[in-house]
């Protein structure tokens, strides 16, 4: 006889395997898209037409440059060109194409110098001869390329993010580990500290940490400052969870084992709790490395983060605020949309490892 | 419900002596204070610098200076802005209320579209629907708030109908009541619309999951056994069981909602606490800073207290166990 449970049942782990696959799938998906956006990022100088600091004076608040196959007389070119544009009236309205002068783009060029880390160059994936130029985001008020800056930028908010993140893990598993092991004062004493950091509007905190630190700095100690600022806030939930881990673990057979052998409570905490924590924060990382980025680039568009010269997605974004600039050039908000993609990445990696997390116990 | 109040908040209270505390303690390490800008200052004498800085008890040891913030605090001042030189406090409620303004009918309002529209969607499984749903609230949720702010204000000076920034309109000034109001109102619209696209996907995304975790269970299957309309079985048994997840949520994301309309304030030049505590910031005036901490921290606690108390009416659990 046919039970019809047991149809069911095969139906279902069915169903979970092509869950299963398709979560896969999304994981491979995010870590790849991740993998290559912080290639770019930090082979900025390379994929940019640009430095980030060159400015051209004759073409503040350039729109993105138009790409052309046609020419002027109609005529097809495979290889796609740009025209030198010019402001032939003087007035602030725009640029004018100029049909005499059509550039090329070319791949592997020269053009500005860069460096990564210490090999210097002057190769450039694509750009054109001068005078013309290729934007392919606008410029902005100084006639910076607005594309480079966002690469370079990339540099300042998604590592930002991440050693934030990286740093707020670390304090969260050493204090949450202390907590969960020795429990009793030790435990109340960090866990009502982590209850603060959580439960404090999240913004508020970060720009009042922000605000008992000099203003005036460099952009190099601003990045370190901010990630160190975006850390100290953030340790709350990583400890929170640790000392879930190691609390529920700290009972297990295992355990008492080894304690029963003599091992000290640093040795289990190191070689046999903090290791149970790994998935647990690894999940979390996903969790806090875009709300860090984020963190950085509103710290930025608040004039508290890294400053000019040096490009963040934040200090980008915040030339939009004038009324002026928002409405004649549009271009000035890509810089909000440069984290959309990270974000959806980092989302959907969180995502599938909490279910898988959640499928495994 | 009193003695479980009570204890809820006196919970809060600690709560609030903490932040204080580590405010203070941050404030002690800070490098520099008001006065270290007027001393760079040559027409400035040294004497008077030391004078003024005696005068804002500045040259005293932390804890005689907490202790004399938390006596101001009794008196409801919450110390002193140098740079306004009043009370930190009469500066505060005033931006505390208009803050208010924007965040509780935001609040009220993202609820109201994320309670049904979550639970309709965690019956959804698996179709164009729930597809549309996910990739909606994911795309919604990885905006930065800042850009959905920008573009409100995109909206208000391209359309010219919305007003560009600020809470009240010069003209509406010496009309009745019932016109000021009105104008008031049109001010918050755009503001409260950034507000609650900046926070409803994550209130949907946790009433979607909680909805769907309790449907998984047997008893749910029982009810679509016997036959009941989904209707019935989302929002009349689903629903109840998997409220207490969200009214904690609920208490939650009133910081959330904070967090994010400083910013909204900001961008739209909103008179709230956000500009306030960013200009304190520059002026480096910190019994503002500290103040302004504080204020949101009362807001996160009245959210929370709210909370509690609904768990209270709604969970028969939390009643047998206080």
């Amino acid at each position: 006889m046919k039970l019809p449970f047991a149809d069911r049942s095969a139906d279902r782990s069915h169903k979970k395997a092509g869950v299963r696959g398709s979560a896969r799938f999304k994981l491979t998906w995010a870590i790849w898209f991740l993998v290559a956006i912080h290639a770019v990022v930090v082979l900025a100088g390379f994929f940019a037409p640009y430095n980030y600091e060159t400015q051209d004076r004759e073409h503040p608040y350039a729109a993105p440059t138009k790409i052309h196959f046609v020419d002027c007389a109609g005529k097809f070119h495979l290889r796609p060109f740009v025209y030198a544009t010019r402001n032939d009236d003087g007035s602030v309205i725009g640029y004018n194409e100029d049909c005499s002068q059509p550039a090329k783009v070319g791949i592997f060029v020269h053009g500005d110098e860069y460096s990564i880390v210490g090999v210097h160059s002057t190769r450039h994936l694509f750009g054109v001869q001068s005078p013309a130029s290729i934007f392919l985001m606008g410029t902005d008020g100084f006639g910076r390329d607005q594309f480079s800056r966002l690469l370079y930028g990339g540099q300042v908010s998604l590592f930002a993010g991440f050693v934030a993140a990286s740093f707020s893990a670390l304090v969260g598993l050493l204090l949450g580990g202390i907590a969960g092991m020795y429990g009793g004062r030790v435990d109340d004493i960090a866990m009502r500290l982590a209850e603060i950091f959580i439960t404090v509007p999240w913004f508020y905190f970060l720009i009042a940490v922000r605000a008992f630190l000099p203003l005036q700095i460099s952009p190099v100690v601003a990045f370190l400052l901010v990630i160190a600022v975006i850390g100290v806030v953030g340790w709350g939930r990583p400890a929170r969870l640790v000392r879930g881990v190691v609390l529920s673990a700290r009972e297990r057979n295992f355990v008492l084992a080894a304690r029963g052998f003599g091992a000290s409570n640093s040795y289990l905490l190191r070689r046999h709790l903090m290791p149970l924590t790994f998935r647990v924060m690894l999940t979390q990382m996903a969790v806090l490395i875009p709300q860090f980025i984020l963190a950085e680039v509103i710290l930025s568009f608040l004039g508290l983060g890294v400053g000019e010269p040096f490009p963040s997605w934040g200090n980008m974004l915040a030339r939009a605020q004038q009324y002026n600039v928002l409405v004649s050039y549009w271009w000035m908000l890509l810089p909000g949309l440069a984290p959309v993609p990270v974000f959806l990445a980092y989302h959907s990696l969180a995502e599938t490892l909490q279910e898988r997390i959640k499928s495994n116990i | 419900m009193i003695r479980y109040l009570a204890r809820r908040i006196g919970h809060a209270f600690l709560l609030l002596f903490g932040v204080s505390i580590l405010l203070f303690l941050m404030f002690q390490a800070a490098p520099g204070d008001f006065l270290s800008e007027i001393r760079l200052n040559e027409q400035i004498s040294p004497q008077t610098v030391a004078h003024l800085r005696a005068q804002y008890g500045l040259d005293q040891p932390m804890p005689v200076r907490y202790w004399k913030w938390l006596k101001s605090t009794a008196k409801g001042e919450l110390g002193y802005s140098f740079a306004y030189n009043t009370p930190a406090a009469e500066l505060l409620w005033p931006r505390a209320r208009n803050t208010l303004l924007l965040s509780v009918p935001a609040l009220l309002l993202s609820w109201l579209i994320a309670v049904p529209l979550g639970v309709l969607a965690a019956g959804w499984k698996g179709n164009w629907a729930d597809r549309l749903f996910s990739g909606g609230t994911s795309v919604l949720l990885a905006l930065p708030d800042v850009l959905i702010a920008l573009l409100a204000l995109l909206i208000a000076l391209k359309t010219g109908r919305f007003p560009v920034g600020g809470m009240t309109s010069v003209s509406a000034q010496d009309q009745d009541n019932w016109a000021r109001l009105r104008d008031l109102a049109w001010h918050m619209v755009l503001p409260v619309a950034a507000l609650v696209i900046g926070s409803v996907a994550i209130i949907l995304r946790h009433v979607r999951a909680s909805v769907r975790e309790v449907l998984e269970s047997t008893y749910m299957r029982a009810a679509e056994g016997h036959g009941l309309s989904q209707r019935k079985i989302l929002f009349g048994y689903a629903l109840p069981a998997a409220a207490n997840p969200l009214i904690s949520l609920f208490g939650l994301s009133v910081a959330f909602l904070l967090s994010v309309s400083l910013l909204v304030e900001v961008v739209m030049s909103w008179p709230g606490m956000g500009p306030l505590l960013l200009e304190a910031i520059l002026a480096r005036d910190l019994f503002l800073v500290i103040g302004a901490v504080m204020f949101s921290t009362l807001f996160l606690i009245g959210g929370n207290l709210l909370a509690d108390v609904l768990l209270y009416v709604f969970d028969p659990r939390i009643r047998r166990q206080a």
